[in-house]
């Protein structure tokens, strides 16, 4: 099984998310070919005015709604970390929806069945929409490394900036 | 059907009853959607006469074609279409948000709200399962309060909303209908429409897919506006916003100061959209769909009004500051979540602040008359207070929520003079008296004073044309601009993107074809745009409006501009406008008396209506 370290998920930086809704369209439409955001693998929270933020699943170790599932339809790719579902054995009772920490399963508005983000084979299509480059397909360890970078970046910018000569 | 949901419901809010009936393809073409379909379903609805606040004045919420789909700006847009208790002629008012979509995917194109309900209600339109609710504990509550109420009542938190607040419910004709906490449907007082009907609110869950009619290519022209849009023809609502237009006004002698007493103001740097963004703009988010994101959400960073959160746009900015003589952006921010809590439509509040400020400036109302409060034009704390009395319809401000026109019949003593509408609607930030092709635009304008309708002023400002003066052909210039933003409001794609469709009808019609399959070629949709805009007409026309109300603001016909500034002695006269409508009813296709003729309305395939300006041409008295 690949390491929780090598695997890139898709992470929203709510610094920069205007909660526009342009990455559920988008999925929807490459995954369903409709635009509809109930059928989105990402969903948009916008609490306030200010505070927004769209979520997708996170490729947990040990994944709980894997665990969760007295079907065993869903299933976790060792290589990237995906969770699979079995649409002939998940018949959409939905613990695994209760087992998700972050909202990121949801269930399909038509067919009783639920579904999560699949990561667009390594291409995600949000990430590729997203206008403000708010969407990042990244590891934790690439995430941790940005952080540290803009602290340090704000902590200094009074010597970062241009010099004038 | 693409593009559309091909189905437009009514309910009849005195029985509960629905019905939903088949728009279809002929209609969909004609009108396209937005105001345009709006305005044919009250022409169908309404009797000639009918009291804005009776129950025979239907309300009619419309989407676009482009509703519900990806289309950035298009895909989440909503217009209220009724008769205007502001105007007694066509109301209107559009907004944007995350409504509009979930509307579409509820399966409508349009909803009308027919007479009225016994008891407060809510209309809870979930899909197909339409039914209205005991609106009672929502009663006095704000729009945003509505909003969050609603939601845990149904329990979904993703349920859209559009509400009314107090001013709605007691009946101000400056009431609007507020979406998604921030965003207004705003102008000639549609939220007041909504309270005589008893109607607190509207509650949308759509789950059904939106499709279009050329998948691969639409997404394709949607990424092609996504790239223009993070280009030029944008910046400047992703910088500073409309905002900006503070500076730029004042340089050019056009921002109208102290109710139109003067077109330049001392105090414009700090209210700048500069001074805004530095200071205020905490962060600038987008609606569903969009990819330009241009709402700038303000937070007061210090003082009495200390975490006022609201969005802040130019004109309520302008109306409650420069023309109330405020310079303190603190209380101006303050003012516009005020008229969002109360649900009122914040140009024409800031409007009636100031024209309130000027009677009292000039001996007409006193001090007791404004219960105590010094109206004096520049004072922040008075102006704040003053829009909460309109907001409770308190003392004076229950004869202010009437707006200014009204408002100056019942204060008499010659209030009329400082009473700057048309046609019964309150002005807008742009200082006519030296723009005067926009003025032409202000003046025939089918909801009042309004700058959204023509967009005159770009050419004024831009130095295309000399503002001023008027000359033969300039009317021809307008009515271009008209006929294209009738469009704009119809397929309700947002004004400020306007920038992006670099071939203007020729893109639309694209646009328009790509989602709903119909063809449709520039031409077309340019004939569309000037049917919707002699539609409007029409219904003045037949609600009694001539061409008497064509006027303009009585400052921009009697104070030429004070100031030493480049627009300084310019103002309009009557033979001025006179000159400007002959040109421009000519250029229209109509007769001297505004109205249009049998041959034009042949032409635009409104042979239907031809009842409507026959009795006017026959008899042009009668009213």
């Amino acid at each position: 099984m690949s390491s929780i370290h090598a695997r890139k998920f898709v992470s929203a930086d709510p610094d920069k998310c205007v909660g526009c809704c342009v990455c559920e369209y988008a999925c929807s439409f490459e995954k369903e070919k409709a635009f509809n955001p109930l059928k989105s693998r990402i969903r948009v929270v916008r609490l306030d005015t200010v505070i927004n933020m769209s979520l997708a699943c996170r490729l947990c170790e040990d994944a709980p709604c894997v665990t969760a599932c007295p079907r065993d339809a869903l299933t976790q790719s060792e290589e990237t970390g995906v969770i699979m579902v079995d649409d002939d054995k998940c018949n959409g009772c939905g613990w695994c929806i209760e087992a998700c920490d972050y909202g990121a399963i949801m269930l399909h508005p038509e067919r009783k069945v639920v579904f999560m983000c699949d990561l667009c084979d390594g291409d995600p299509k949000c990430v590729e929409w997203c206008p403000e480059e708010a969407l990042d397909y990244v590891t934790v360890d690439v995430l941790a490394q940005k952080a540290r970078i803009a602290a340090v970046k704000k902590l200094f910018q009074e010597a970062l900036k241009p010099k004038t000569t | 059907m693409f593009g559309y949901a091909g189905r437009i419901l009514r309910i009849d809010l005195s029985t509960g009853k629905k019905r939903v009936n088949t728009l279809t393809e002929e209609v969909a073409k004609k009108y396209i959607g937005g105001i345009g379909l709006g305005m044919h379903l009250l022409l169908e609805n309404s009797k000639p006469g009918t009291d804005p606040f009776g129950p025979d004045n239907p309300l009619v919420l419309a989407t676009g074609p482009l509703s519900g789909t990806m289309a950035p700006t298009a895909g989440n847009g909503h217009a209220f279409v009724s008769k205007s208790p502001a105007t007694n002629g066509l109301g209107e008012a559009k907004a944007h948000g995350f409504f509009g979509a979930d509307l579409k995917r509820a399966g409508y194109d349009a909803v009308i709200f027919e007479q009225r309900a016994e008891k407060p209600v809510y209309a809870w339109i979930d899909d197909d399962n339409v039914q209205l609710l005991d609106a009672k504990h929502l009663w006095g509550k704000s729009p945003q309060e509505t909003e969050d109420l609603v939601r845990e009542d149904l329990g979904d938190y993703y349920i859209r909303v559009a509400s009314i607040g107090m001013g709605g419910e007691k009946l101000s004709r400056v009431a609007c209908v507020i979406n998604d906490k921030t965003r207004a449907a705003g102008r000639t007082g549609m939220g007041a429409v909504m309270g005589s009907k008893n109607l607190k609110a509207i509650a949308v869950r759509g789950t059904y897919d939106v499709g279009v009619a050329k998948p691969e290519e639409f997404i394709e022209f949607v990424k092609m506006l996504h790239e223009r849009m993070k280009g030029p023809a944008a910046a400047k609502y992703r910088t500073l916003g409309t905002a900006l237009n503070v500076l730029v006004h004042n340089s050019l002698g056009a921002l109208p100061t102290r109710n139109f007493t003067n077109a330049t103001f001392e105090g414009a740097e700090s209210v700048s959209g500069e001074y805004l963004n530095e200071r205020f703009v905490a962060k600038i988010v987008g609606c569903s769909s969009c990819a330009m994101r241009c709402e700038h959400i303000a937070v007061v960073p210090e003082g009495p009004y200390k975490g006022t959160t609201t969005r802040v746009e130019y004109e309520p900015l302008w109306a409650f500051g420069p023309h109330c003589g405020v310079d303190r952006l603190d209380a101006i921010v303050k003012a516009m979540d005020l008229c969002n809590y109360y649900g009122l439509d914040s140009l024409s509040a800031g409007n009636i602040v100031g024209f309130a400020m000027d009677c009292y400036e000039n001996g007409i109302l006193t001090k007791e008359d404004a219960d105590g409060i010094d109206l004096e034009f520049g004072n922040a704390e008075a102006m704040v207070e003053a829009v909460h009395r309109i907001g409770k319809r308190e003392g004076l401000g229950d004869i202010l929520a009437e707006g200014v026109k009204r408002a100056a019949e019942k204060i008499g003593k010659g209030a009329e003079k400082y009473a700057n509408h048309i046609k019964g609607l309150e002005m807008t930030g742009y200082d006519i008296r030296g723009l005067k092709t926009a003025a032409l635009g202000y003046a025939v304008s089918f909801r009042g004073a309004d700058h959204n309708r023509h967009g005159a002023y770009g050419l004024d400002l831009k130095g295309t044309v000399d503002r001023f003066k008027f000359e033969k052909g300039r009317s021809k210039l307008v009515i271009e601009i008209e006929d294209l933003y009738t469009i704009i409001d119809s397929l309700i794609v947002c004004k400020f993107s306007r920038g992006t469709y670099y071939k203007g009808f020729e893109d639309l019609a694209n646009y328009y074809t790509l989602a709903t399959g119909i063809e449709m070629s520039a031409e077309e949709l340019r004939l569309a745009g000037e049917r919707i805009s002699n539609l409007g007409r029409l219904f003045n026309v037949r609600e009694g409006l001539t061409r008497k109300d064509d006027h303009l603001p009585p400052k921009v016909m009697s104070t030429p501009i004070p100031d030493d500034t480049v627009s300084k002695g310019s103002y309009i006269t009557q033979k001025e406008l006179d000159f400007m409508l002959d040109d421009y009813y000519a250029s229209r296709g109509w007769t001297r008396e505004g109205v249009p003729t049998l041959e034009k309305l042949k032409d635009l395939g409104l042979e239907n209506l031809s009842y409507i300006a026959k009795e006017k041409i026959e008899k042009p008295g009668k009213k």
